[in-house]
């Protein structure tokens, strides 16, 4: 009997238990609403990722109407 | 069976902390003030934040604040064991191990300021962590127990938020968000010295090198005035700036001259009056102090809606 009765210490581990998993729920919700808002916004999207593109290099594109 | 049942109604509490027992590590009413101040510096900012940017900013710059806090606790065990005021905190109380305290501390610092890095801007970053190292480091570790003046340099860790709230949304650093830092960082020995005034004897038994206890209770009554008529230019002054305008002058002036007031009749109190009414005035004076820079930093976030502008207009303020 005294096995199964709940103990103070299962009410602890259960609540740091609940607290850590909702943290981490949070988390993740929080990070995907970040990803979502700086991609709806249209920030940049890529990068030089190894190598150098001249295409996201605002300074090295021609000024546009120059031939 | 026997041993068993004497396991489980054991009551010694270490490695089985409850999660209110770690939140109670990150100091959630000093969090509250840190979360207030950065989040009226994000919103007073002339560029303005996805609200979800926002969010995650003010989450990343509380977490970082409440890192440093079970920072500081962890060093702190051995003073917060003795102090009335600190002996229940989950260090001293064995509800927490001193080590889970340092790695969710140094956990948290790291996790805040990388992910503020990335929700905003490497600055902002770059000043959680000053503030998180500085308040750590240079005030808990060193200034602490070294010097009377800990409060007034400690202090600084304490006025960063609303800078890096203001460094979050626009990615560099201006007079305002200076005015803000200067606001917190004024206030905060005035506040606290009237708080030591009235829990000296935690602050002896500890052998924390209060200005109360090293240099008496008459030069830290002088303190409080000096600090509070060198905060009034401050407050004031901010009305004058892109933050401020003439229903936070009002505020202010109010605040102020209440402020001063308080200062004042602390000064000229003589001990043994204070003793004799439990030192009524310096705990009606603390209290002033939270209601002063919540009615500061409320009034720049009245001052940043649009109705604020066009009563500013219709009477000609022209700051």
């Amino acid at each position: 009997m005294a096995l199964h009765r709940e103990h103070e210490l299962h009410t602890r581990r259960w609540s740091r238990n609940l607290g850590v998993g909702l943290t981490l729920f949070a988390f993740i919700a929080l990070v995907f609403g970040l990803t979502i808002a700086k991609v709806q916004r249209g920030d940049q999207m890529q990068a030089y990722d190894h190598s150098y593109r001249a295409e996201i290099d605002g300074e090295t594109q021609a000024p546009a109407g120059s031939d | 069976m026997s041993d068993i049942q004497a396991d489980i109604s054991r009551t010694g509490r270490s490695g089985d902390a409850s999660f209110g027992d770690y939140v109670q590590l990150l100091k959630p009413r000093v969090m509250s003030l840190v979360v207030f101040t950065a989040l009226v510096g994000l919103l007073v900012a002339p560029v303005q934040l996805h609200p979800i940017e926002s969010l995650a900013v003010i989450i990343f710059i509380a977490l970082g604040g409440g890192a440093s806090g079970a920072l500081n606790m962890w060093w702190d065990a051995d003073i917060d064991r003795v102090m009335k005021r600190t002996s229940n905190r989950p260090i001293p109380n064995g509800s927490v191990e001193p080590g889970e305290a340092l790695a969710l501390g140094l956990g948290l610092s790291g996790m805040s300021v990388v992910m503020l890095g990335l929700a905003s801007n490497w600055l902002a970053a770059g000043l959680l962590a000053f503030t998180i190292f500085f308040y750590a480091v240079i005030y808990t570790m060193w200034l602490k127990r070294s010097t009377p003046q800990n409060i007034v340099i400690g202090g600084a860790a304490g006025a960063f938020p609303p800078m890096i709230g203001w460094v979050a949304a626009t990615g560099s650093i201006s007079l305002e968000a200076v005015l803000m830092f200067t606001l917190v960082f004024m206030w905060t020995p005035p506040h606290f010295w009237a708080l030591a005034l009235f829990m000296n004897s935690d602050y002896s038994k500890a052998k924390v090198p209060m200005l109360t206890v090293t240099h008496g209770r008459k030069v830290t009554r002088t303190h409080i005035l000096v600090y509070t008529v060198a905060l009034i230019p401050v407050a004031i002054g901010a009305a004058f700036t892109s933050i401020g305008g003439p229903i936070y002058l009002a505020i202010a002036v109010i605040l102020n001259a209440l402020f001063l007031i308080g200062a004042w009749r602390i000064w000229r109190r003589p001990e043994e009056r204070a003793e004799a009414d439990k030192y009524s005035v310096e705990k009606r004076f603390f209290a002033l102090s939270l209601a002063y820079l919540f009615g500061h930093f409320a009034a720049f976030m009245i001052e940043a809606m649009p109705l604020a502008d066009r009563f500013a207009a219709s009477i000609g303020w022209s700051f």
